[in-house]
């Protein structure tokens, strides 16, 4: 691509960036701000998950429960510590990010499908121990009275995010920005390459020095870690947490939202997110029919456009796996 | 009682609660077995059975037949829903998107999973529903141990169901052909074995024995609820790893030994850790063994 085709994309960004900047002004519904702050929080998600299973395919099926550590990180040391917000994204983040590298020190010596029922086992598991641990996590109840941000504006004072929507809209969304940016720096460095080329053919991905268990527990730090971020947001925008907030249909959601984007593909992610996310509230008018409607729409969206919406690249191209291929697979 | 006694009981609790998890897990890998799919809506298919079961008994029990024959009644009845189901499910969910990546199976059975719960809630409504008692109520002291009809039916009728899949798979020209499908689908099809419909075939049987597993839940329990089957599907789906996931005596071990755990698990621990104990189980076993307990190394394709 030339430079000029990249400068009129950055552009469009810039542009699309924009018009998301006005959305609070040109239209002030908190309502509809909220559903778009928390399609915004999916949207974090997915970029980080389209690291785990986009570009190093590896199938996960717990990811919710790295929002969960990062939500309960941040939410336990603002409640015990009274940690800020700002600082709290940090241990957030690590957390998670090293949950999310621990879990896959065991899980890389399992493979595919096996490795997509370990992580569902371990969202499993975190989710009941968050529910049980009442003494530390609240149990069911989950976590009361959590700060929401503050802001320290200068000659002002301190501006508390308080429960308007505005605020979490546009701290989401600078969120969501940095991160794409992060991803895609990252997707095209060496580091993103040789994701690519783990998901691509593992054992040729060895066989030309690509330290492949190394990168594989980088990529699944690098998705915890932004779920993480993701967690603490959430936690201080919704001043509560319980383990409900984290279950299973979360990490197939955000699944979902991958796929239907495209694997890999880090607009895709988002676009597959904001889709996913607000679908349910334009189905709203369906009244009881619509989580109905939802999975439907899920099986359609998926049938008529099997590569995603922005993979055109990829997936599509691989082979269904009908063939074994003992060699090629075998640890 | 004994701790001796107390330790059968709870094995025969447990027994029950695994003859129903082995009924579901067989579906689960036998789809696995032929198209390497997670069929994430197969516990939905369970609850559909145990919704048929229901609206059976209701619509039977003004006749008064004996209790045998509307047993089986009601199995027939909800087995012949559940099949239809699956054979649907397959025709037009996921046999369009097979050459796809295989993720889009997996996103089409969420999907399908999504539109099932929610059908269900709609037509049955969001609260538990009690199951009238089908089965009389007689219960036997056997040295301490106390055994209900109930039970025994649910270990007969698991038994008997397991061992006819096990003669169907291995004895029939069917089992063979879907023995060969699952080895290699294409050099099935150039030996002019019908793939597509032995692929439905395989969902529609396994969907049949949800069905059962579906009554005899809503039998055995008293209450169903529309969003019982996440729970259970995904303890069978455990259940059917546990034994090596495509693998059907597999799934039969697999299923056993997880109702054991967790009758035992509920039993001497505490039953809110007892969920915890069955996933560390899983993710234990997947490390060290990750074929599961009968797998062979058949589950290579990744």
């Amino acid at each position: 691509m030339d430079s000029r085709g990249l400068r009129a994309r950055t552009r469009r960004w810039i542009g699309l960036g924009a018009v998301a900047l006005f959305v609070p002004i040109i239209h002030p519904n908190a309502y509809h701000l909220d559903v778009l702050t928390s399609a915004l929080l999916y949207a974090l998600l997915a970029l980080g998950l389209n690291l785990i299973v986009g570009l190093t395919g590896l199938l996960h099926l717990g990811y919710a429960a790295f929002f969960a550590i990062g939500a309960y990180t941040y939410g336990l040391l603002n409640i015990h510590l009274h940690c800020p917000f700002w600082i709290g994204l940090i241990p957030a983040a690590i957390v998670s990010g090293l949950f999310g590298a621990a879990l896959g020190m065991p899980a890389l010596r399992v493979r595919g499908d096996y490795l997509a029922i370990v992580t569902l086992g371990f969202g499993e598991i975190v989710r009941i121990v968050l529910t049980n641990l009442d003494q530390v996590t609240g149990g069911p109840n989950g976590l009361l009275g959590i700060d929401h941000p503050k802001f320290w504006l200068p000659g002002r004072g301190f501006f508390d995010f308080s429960v308007e929507s505005a605020p979490y809209y546009y701290l989401v969304l600078v969120a969501v920005g940095i991160t794409a940016w992060l991803c895609s720096r990252l997707s095209r460095s060496r580091i993103g390459r040789a994701w690519v080329a783990i998901r691509e053919d593992e054992l040729a991905a060895s066989c030309s020095g690509i330290p492949v268990l190394d990168l594989k527990l980088l990529a699944q730090g690098c998705g915890g870690a932004i779920a993480g971020v993701a967690g603490a947001i959430f936690a201080s925008k919704q001043g509560s947490i319980t383990p409900d907030s984290f279950d299973f249909i979360l990490s197939v959601m955000v699944l979902a939202m991958v796929v239907l984007g495209g694997m890999g593909s880090i607009r895709g992610a988002i676009v597959g997110a904001l889709i996913l996310g607000t679908l349910p509230e334009w189905l709203r008018g369906f009244d009881q029919y619509r989580m109905l409607i939802f999975g439907l729409a899920m099986m359609v969206i998926i049938r008529l456009r099997p590569q995603g919406i922005f993979g055109a690249f990829q997936a599509s191209r691989r082979k269904p796996a009908t063939a074994k291929e003992p060699h090629a697979r075998a640890a | 009682m004994t701790s001796l006694q107390v330790f059968i009981q709870q094995l025969a609790n447990g027994l029950t609660l695994g003859s129903i998890y082995a009924l579901i897990a067989l579906g689960y890998t036998m789809v696995y077995g032929v198209i390497q799919l997670i069929n994430f809506a197969h516990g939905e298919v369970f609850m559909v059975g145990a919704y048929a079961t229901l609206m059976l008994v209701l619509l039977i029990s003004p006749l008064g037949l004996p209790w045998w024959v509307a047993l089986v009644v009601c199995a027939l009845g909800a087995a012949l829903v559940c099949g239809a189901l699956g054979g649907l499910a397959e025709q037009f969910a996921y046999r369009p998107i097979r050459s796809a990546p295989r993720l889009n199976a997996l996103i089409t059975a969420i999907g399908l999973s999504f539109f099932l719960q929610n059908a269900l809630m709609l037509i049955f409504g969001a609260t538990d529903r009690q199951f009238p008692s089908v089965i009389p109520f007689v219960r036997w002291n056997v040295g301490g141990i106390t055994l209900t009809l109930m039970q025994v039916i649910v270990w007969a009728s698991s038994a008997a169901l397991m061992a006819g899949l096990q003669a169907l798979v291995m004895r029939t020209k069917l089992g063979k052909a879907m023995r060969a499908t699952a080895q290699d689908r294409t050099a099935c099809a150039l030996l002019g074995i019908p793939v597509d419909r032995v692929i439905r075939l395989t969902f529609v049987i396994g969907s049949m024995l949800a069905a059962v597993g579906g009554m005899l839940f809503g039998m055995n329990y008293g209450t169903i609820n529309f969003h019982d089957g996440y729970l259970t599907g995904m303890k069978a789906f455990t259940a059917a790893v546990l034994g090596g996931i495509g693998n059907i005596p597999g799934a039969m071990v697999g299923g056993l030994v997880l109702g054991l755990l967790e009758g035992l698990g509920a039993g001497y621990l505490s039953s809110q850790w007892k969920n915890v104990f069955t996933f560390l189980i899983l993710v234990a076993l997947l490390l060290f063994k990750p074929t599961g307990l009968l797998g062979e190394r058949v589950a290579e394709r990744a």
